[in-house]
């Protein structure tokens, strides 16, 4: 049964200069999972909106052609009404929580539709216990962490049980166990059900192997729609910022791509490429100035932080930071991560412990926006610092007219300042800097941090984000360091704080990305043919 | 400061109640100009939070109350030049010429700051007793225009605290000199209207709007049984607005500030003030069933 019927469908914001939806023509089908594929503004979300009923009956704006959702018209039903066969869940978790406790904003969608009481009761419980968050029901939503408003908010999405379940990257926030629960609990419900799943992503990794079909859009025009191992072979040829790192691991080894990390493995082996029994290390780096750095800038002794009338967040860390060091900080949501860079940055004094640092600590949080004030690029920073960040062309644009990728460099340049007068023993610290970031905008960041001569701490969620950037990974959870060690060590062996490379090779040799891996597995092969 | 589930008379009066209750004193606050009469509503909005059990709460926002209060008092006092008992001759000033501090604008100003001081307050205790949940579900029963409104009445003081926060934090961690206090204003209201916007989205894609249309169609409704507090708030409420309306028709608290001074605190604005008290705490004595 068609539950989604999109007819030459443009779409313009309200003052925008280009249509954010450019003639789409397409059709869902009930019980299909469908994955959103597109670069940062290729009109992922604004399809989403439109799906939703949100465009244009809330943001306004101009359009042409139709969208007719269950068989309502959304020209002529606004989001309310819709909302009886649409579910949304948007990027955000603190925005999507209305209500004061878990049991109440689950029953607001019931309650909304109509629904009796004892009706709603039901489909609170049953909702809750299939998101295993019935703990959780009566507790203030201002004690839940990241994860668990998410699923909240997943929650109140799904128990008015909608048709189709509209998702707009709402693993962005999640820690990598938590993001993978997400999306094997959609394809749970996807297949208990005919509800089906319009899920909007840049990890394309963690979603592939689940979806039926995958919708790339470029430019707000559908770019291709088909099966997941058809998309990986035209991204590879049209579009290599939507290539998953499992894919280009599998082309540069001379294979189809195919989704997922079991199917990958079987590709390899049918091909007798077997990574398993490989022994040498790929670019291991020593871990020598870890235990005793000859130039610490940055030192936590012994750091506790413990809440009055609640846990503790901090227990007793001790890292020390050399100077010109690269290090992603990984872990569950709420292992602390976040707290530690602001006991760096001197935004929280720890209970117990000391933290010293040799230079200044620039902190650059989790909202770019919260750093950007003024009415002018201009105004943000001074031109050298935005000139190492590439914004000087843009120094008469307002800092809300900037993309995200922009916005984000716009806030790097005003915390460092400018980086001629940035002594060496100065430490940058980034909190999840890629949060709803493409691949391409991801690289450019990259490339900006390593041009800079300090050390850099960045807690992080993407393996393949820490795995590119860093030498050194330090896990934390539940306020403790467990692992501290180089990036080839700690994000190859595990299943969740792992690349996808590391886990198509099951750790193999460290290999962590995938040009890494195809260069692990020719050695192998020369090896074998030897 | 926001609402924190607690038990209390205020907390397990019902939504419309509370904010009857709320708005009434609020009005009181309006319409009385005599000092006594809004020192008599000041008294009573801190007892209630007390009785409420956020008196913590209030006592944080005496904090914005009492600056703002002196700093109305003096503007009032330095620009008018109503009033003819001259207190304090500061001679020709630059630009703004001859200036000389009346009684009169003295106290108006003051009370003019006592009354926005006590506002505050009011919206304090209203944010911190009263339940948002139960405002949403009120306002969606009420065909509430939209769920931007909505929003904004239940989910603002919440929101703009968090969000000014963490805008705090991150100017802290800027390189070179801060931004203004303005800068700093300008950029937490404008955020707060986009958090408020991307909120109003998530009510209207969970069916806000088609639940107005079903209370306007009269589908559906609950009817929960009043209880005491319900009964005595809203009792507590028609009294004061009562007693507001006596004061004003029978003149028991007279107020004139120009051209010469006039608040006389004689036994009838003394008897109204203390019945203002009185009709107002009444309720909270009754702590039977609070937990809710």
């Amino acid at each position: 049964m068609t539950l989604v019927e999109i007819s030459g469908l443009t779409y313009s914001y309200p003052a925008a200069e280009r249509a954010a939806l450019a003639d789409l023509n397409l059709t869902i089908e009930s019980g299909e999972f469908v994955v959103l594929a597109g670069l940062s503004g290729s009109g992922k979300s604004t399809l989403l909106r439109a799906i939703s009923g949100l465009v244009p009956h809330f943001h306004g704006g101009s359009i042409a052609g139709s969208v007719c959702v269950g068989g309502l018209d959304t020209r002529a039903h606004g989001p309310g009404e819709l909302a009886a066969v649409v579910g949304s869940l948007f990027q955000d978790p603190e925005t999507q929580i209305v209500l004061g406790t878990p049991r109440s904003e689950l029953g607001f969608g019931p309650e909304n539709r109509g629904w009796t009481d004892p009706v709603v009761a039901r489909a609170v419980e049953e909702t809750a216990l299939a998101l295993a968050i019935e703990t959780l029901l009566d507790r203030p939503v201002g004690e839940l962490s990241g994860g668990e408003l998410q699923r909240v908010a997943l929650g109140a999405t799904l128990s008015a049980r909608p048709a189709v379940v509209c998702l707009d990257e709402p693993t962005s926030q999640l820690d990598p166990v938590a993001g993978d629960e997400l999306i094997g609990l959609l394809r749970r419900l996807n297949e208990d059900s005919d509800m089906a799943v319009v899920l909007a992503e840049h990890r394309l990794e963690r979603c592939l192997a689940a979806a039926d079909r995958v919708l790339a859009l470029e430019d707000g025009r559908l770019a291709f729609d088909g099966a997941p191992e058809r998309f990986l072979e035209w991204a590879l040829e049209f579009q290599p910022a939507l290539v998953t790192p499992g894919a280009r691991l599998l082309a540069g080894s001379g294979l189809p791509p195919v989704p997922g990390v079991k199917r990958a493995r079987a590709a390899l082996r049918s091909a007798g490429l077997n990574a398993g029994t490989a022994e040498q290390d790929v670019a291991r780096p020593s871990l020598s100035s870890r235990r005793s750095p000859p130039d610490e800038t940055l030192r936590f002794n012994g750091v506790w932080h413990e809440l009055r009338d609640g846990p503790a967040i901090l227990r007793g860390v001790d890292l020390r930071i050399a100077r010109g060091e690269r290090v992603a900080l990984m872990g569950r949501n709420g292992a602390g991560k976040s707290t530690l860079l602001r006991h760096a940055a001197g935004l929280m004094q720890p209970t117990r412990g000391k933290v010293s640092a040799a230079g200044r600590v620039a902190l650059l949080l989790q909202s770019p926006r919260d750093y950007l004030v003024h009415d002018s690029v201009r105004g943000e920073a001074d031109a050298a610092a935005l000139a190492a960040v590439g914004l000087g062309h843009l120094a008469e644009r307002h800092p809300r007219d900037l993309s995200g990728g922009e916005q984000q460099r716009l806030a790097l340049a005003a915390v460092l300042g400018d980086p001629r007068r940035l002594a060496a023993d100065t430490v940058l610290c980034l909190d999840e800097p890629t949060r709803g970031m493409d691949r391409a905008v991801k690289e450019e960041l990259i490339r900006l941090l390593n041009g800079l001569q300090t050390a850099v701490v960045v807690a992080t969620h993407d393996p393949e984000f820490a795995a590119s950037f860093a030498s050194r990974v330090v896990l934390l959870a539940d306020g403790r360091v467990i692992a501290d060690a180089a990036a080839s060590e700690v994000l190859s062996g595990g299943t969740y704080f792992a690349t996808e490379s590391a886990r198509i090779l099951d750790g193999a040799g460290g290999a962590l990305l995938p040009e890494q891996a195809v260069a692990l597995l020719r050695g192998n092969r020369v090896e074998a043919a030897v | 400061m926001s609402y924190e589930r607690r038990p209390g008379p205020l907390q397990a009066t019902r939504a419309a109640v509370a904010i009857l209750w709320c708005l009434t004193l609020a009005a009181v606050a309006l319409t009385e100009s005599n000092p006594v009469m809004l020192g008599a509503v000041t008294v009573t909005v801190m007892a209630s939070g007390i009785l409420a059990g956020v008196g913590r709460q209030l006592a944080n926002s005496l904090r914005f109350a009492i600056p703002l209060c002196l700093t109305i008092a003096l503007i009032n006092a330095l620009v008018t030049r109503n009033g003819l008992t001259v207190i304090w001759r500061f001679g020709d000033l630059p630009l703004v010429g001859q200036t000389n501090v009346t009684l009169e604008a003295t106290v108006y100003g003051a009370v003019l700051g006592l009354r926005a001081a006590v506002l505050l307050l009011i919206g304090t205790l209203y944010s911190v007793a009263v339940d948002p949940d139960e405002v949403l579900r009120l306002f969606r029963n009420l065909s509430f225009s939209s769920a931007l409104s909505a929003t904004i009445a239940t989910r603002m003081v919440p929101v703009l605290m968090r969000d000014s926060r963490r805008l705090a934090d991150a100017q802290r961690c800027r390189a070179g000199r801060p931004p203004s206090r303005t800068q700093l204003m300008r950029a937490t209201t404008a955020g707060v209207l986009d958090r408020a916007l991307d909120v109003a989205a998530t009510l209207e894609v969970r069916g806000y709007g088609a639940a107005r249309q079903r209370a306007r169609g009269r589908l559906h409704h609950h009817h929960d049984p009043w209880s005491r507090h319900d009964l005595g708030f809203l009792a507590s409420a028609l009294a004061m607005l009562a007693l507001a309306i006596g004061v004003q028709l029978a003149g028991w608290a007279p107020f004139v500030a120009y051209p010469l001074l006039r608040a006389p605190a004689g036994a009838s604005t003394l008897g109204a003030a203390l019945l203002l008290v009185v009709f107002a705490l009444t309720p909270f004595a009754d702590r039977r069933g609070v937990m809710r």
